[in-house]
């Protein structure tokens, strides 16, 4: 079964221990790189590694570390698995502190945000990537890694903070709309290349018709959700970028309510009245109602195509829920289908500071190996994802791969080629959101809003210029929006900074008393030169 | 004395910029990372003063619609964040309690036995029935329950089944079965998440049958963690071992129960 819902509870932990973590934490000394990788010595490694309750990726995951311990015998690699991004992000907030981090980490951006805030905690890789021995494509390597040409770009980007690298990217995925193409096709609507906001609202708005027992007769079951969304996140983030809105910027100014906002709840609230819409914290996985016929449209993760439509080879329902359909992969509803805008997403590699150089730069060595064309094409043939070397996506086994759509339902299943081809295909159309410390939160905050809106039509509560005034403040008070760094703009009133902080009192006194004390000294100086 | 003044303002600088330098960084992350610490106002939160209802007039009442209830905790999941998911049960029925709101202080409270009234909305997620969004008081002076498992195992695969969604319910003489292969393809009794994909501190999941038919079981790592006497009992598990189980009769996607105890026979 899917991770459950109840895994959130990790990642939840996880920011709340983000208060804590960094106080304390002892400084690193700043990563120098080694001349030359010590091969006289012993070294062991721990990555931290994220499947997505696949067992297929965990086994690419210990194989990747075999061969890398077989070309590099005196570094062992050790696993630890996760099967969500949150509860990694928390054990590393708790370990930084102790100085515990492990070596590499999976990782997004957003958090490396947080991690931030430890002194040299997380190592920034520009001199690494370009070293001529270690670095990507570098002459001592013992294995044919990706040269830094070979890297996507846009991909590397979003591993930027600040100007500098933090990260590499390991696979990349998008969302995606899997459509229940029979059932639109009964309604006599055809579906178009990319899907429109408008086409998709009224599609779902048509597919409620009931019969006086309650059973719908599009589908001829009690239940039908027509359009339901996993990451409400990003449902959010997407539709505020396709309208050019607000949403913050990369100093942490959150831009997030807004008029376009407004109106996109409004939307929400239309179409969650009618029963048109829910989401996945509201109803359950949108692949579960997809293949039960009980969905027209799921939009969720390239990386859950294998979980998507009729011959899905990973399932949480029983076989005979299954319902026979033709499966459509799009990409997420536009405003504009001349100038579609969806997210870029999927897990990326850090290294994580340490005493010893040389224990970096092994660190170094088995991340790059994880861009090799054996670990990125391997792992992402598991799932919708893509390899983010064109090195990778290059290779004629991929191309071969990419090819063979639907020859099978495990490897050659076709929705998730579909899936993976559709993010190359709209590589130049994917975006990312600013980076900043408690960008993390902003991006919760712009879910739960989507998440509020839609429980309170539920439960018959009015959704009105009120409830958008009290849903605001209950936004920016449940996630701290005012309070996060150069997040003065929420809302319009102005900031009360509060006290000074104690440190800060202390060194304005300290640099008030050097003052008097200099010109104390000045004066005497002058009344000593009288005295002569 | 220029040497001492020069040294006195010297040591005062550094000073300075060292207590600029101990804080400044951490306060800066606290602020900004800091998590959600209360519900949402917009999620209406317990009313002392609504009616409380019985288990029939809670089964009966609509999905979405607010629900009062009175009933006795009967273990505790998880709790994070002021949010406590728990299971709770009273004479007629039981309870699933998911992210109610919840002091750590109170949670140390909720010992089996304990009876509160809570105040939520009656939701469904994947089929488990349960009262989401919540807020509870513990019932001062009132009496305790602890539930009797009730035997379902001959209800399993029955439509009746459902009627005990999250009861504490018993299981008797089921025969464990293959969850699934290892990596050198040998049948196991058990799987680190459903498909084998975790490690040791995941879910458990193991397959049991009873008159020809099989049911996939879990134990619940936050519910019972790899300390737990059931988590090591079901790692001994063995293909053919005959069993007695004790748990929460979860729903997912169908009968889902998380065990809390196996006894072999």
């Amino acid at each position: 079964m899917k991770i459950r819902r109840f895994t959130s509870f990790a990642a939840a932990v996880g920011i709340a221990l983000a208060l804590t973590g960094c106080h304390g934490t002892r400084e690193m000394n700043t990563f120098e790189i080694p001349q030359e990788f010590d091969t006289s010595r012993n070294y062991e490694i721990s990555f931290w590694a994220k499947n997505d309750t696949n067992k297929t990726q965990t086994e690419i995951y210990e194989r990747a570390i075999q061969d890398f311990e077989r070309l590099y015998p005196n570094i062992k690699v050790n696993l630890r698995l996760y099967t969500d991004y949150g509860k990694i992000y928390n054990d590393v907030i708790t370990n930084i502190s102790t100085q515990t981090t492990p070596n590499v980490c999976i990782t997004y951006p957003d958090h490396i945000a947080t991690y931030l805030t430890g002194e040299n905690t997380v190592i920034p890789l520009d001199r690494m990537i370009a070293h001529p021995s270690y670095g990507l494509g570098g002459s001592e390597l013992r294995f044919e890694g990706p040269t830094e040409e070979e890297m996507i770009p846009q991909f590397m980007q979003e591993c930027q903070i600040e100007g500098r690298t933090y990260a590499m990217p390991y696979m990349r995925s998008t969302e995606c709309c899997y459509i229940n193409k029979t059932l639109v096709e009964k309604l006599g609507y055809e579906i178009p290349e990319i899907l429109t906001w408008d086409y998709i609202w009224e599609v779902s708005e048509a597919a409620l018709e009931q019969d006086a027992n309650g059973i719908y007769t599009l589908n001829g079951q009690k239940v039908l959700i027509p359009f339901i969304y996993k990451s409400t996140d990003n449902m959010m983030i997407q539709m505020l970028r396709q309208k050019g809105a607000e949403y913050s910027d990369a100093f942490g100014k959150i831009g997030i309510f807004n008029d376009t906002a407004k109106e996109i709840l409004y939307t929400v609230a239309e179409h969650t009245k009618t029963g048109a819409f829910s989401t996945f914290k509201i109803s359950s996985y949108p692949a579960n109602f997809l293949n039960a016929g009980q969905c027209l449209f799921a939009v969720d993760s390239t990386a859950g195509a294998t979980w998507m439509g009729s011959y899905a080879p990973l399932s949480d329902i029983s076989a005979d829920k299954f319902v026979e359909f033709e499966t459509e992969v799009r990409p997420v509803p536009q405003f504009d289908p001349k100038n579609p805008k969806m997210i870029s997403q999927g897990p990326s590699v850090c290294i994580f500071n340490k005493q010893d150089p040389q224990e970096v730069l092994a660190s170094w060595l088995f991340t790059q190996y994880l861009l090799s064309n054996d670990v990125q094409i391997a792992y992402s043939q598991t799932e919708g994802y893509v390899p983010v070397t064109t090195k990778a996506q290059n290779d004629p086994s991929y191309k071969d791969y990419l090819s063979r759509s639907g020859e099978d339902n495990e490897l050659h299943y076709d929705v998730k080629l579909q899936a993976a081809k559709l993010l190359m295909d709209h590589t130049e159309d994917t975006f990312v959101t600013p980076v900043f410390n408690g960008s993390a939160s902003l991006r919760n905050a712009a879910g739960q809003m989507i998440e509020n809106v839609a429980k309170s039509v539920r439960r018959n509560q009015a959704v009105d210029e009120a409830y958008m005034k009290t849903l605001q403040e209950d936004i920016t008070s449940l996630y701290h929006l005012d309070q996060l760094e150069g997040a003065g703009n929420v809302g319009d009133a102005p900031r009360d900074l509060g006290p000074l902080p104690k440190t800060s009192v202390a060194l304005l006194s300290t640099l008030a008393a050097a003052w008097v004390l200099i010109l104390l000294y000045l004066l005497h100086e002058k009344w000593h030169k009288k005295g002569k | 004395m220029k040497k001492m003044t020069s040294l006195l303002l010297a040591a005062m600088l550094v000073m300075g910029l060292a207590a600029c330098g101990t804080n400044g960084n951490a306060e800066t992350s606290a602020a900004a990372t800091e998590a959600p610490t209360e519900a949402p106002a917009t999620t209406e939160a317990a009313k002392n003063d609504a009616k409380v209802m019985s288990y029939a007039e809670y089964a009966a009442a609509d999905l979405d619609s607010e629900v009062t209830i009175e009933a006795y905790v009967q273990a505790k999941q998880s709790w994070w964040e002021n949010k406590a998911t728990v299971y709770a049960q009273d004479h007629d029925g039981a309870y699933f309690l998911y992210d109610m709101a919840c002091s750590e202080e109170d949670y140390a409270k909720l010992v089996p036995g304990t009876k509160i009234r809570v105040t939520g909305f009656k939701g469904e997620w994947a089929g488990e029935v349960e009262i989401m969004d919540a807020a509870f008081e513990i019932i001062e002076g009132a009496d305790s329950f602890i539930a009797e498992a009730q035997d379902v195992t001959a209800l399993l695969g029955t439509e009746e089944l459902i009627e005990h969604q999250n009861e504490f319910v018993s299981f008797k003489d089921m025969t464990v079965e293959s969850a699934g292969k290892d990596d050198a393809g040998n049948d196991v009794a058990f799987l680190y998440n459903y498909d084998g994909s975790g490690e040791d501190g995941s879910d458990l999941y193991f397959k049991v049958s009873v008159n020809g038919e099989t049911y996939t079981f879990l134990v619940e790592s936050y519910l019972c963690d790899k300390t737990s006497d059931v988590y090591n009992a079901v790692k001994n598990l063995k293909i053919g071992d005959v069993v007695d189980m004790e748990g929460f009769l979860y729903w997912y996607e169908g009968v889902n129960p998380h065990i809390t105890s196996v006894t072999v026979k």
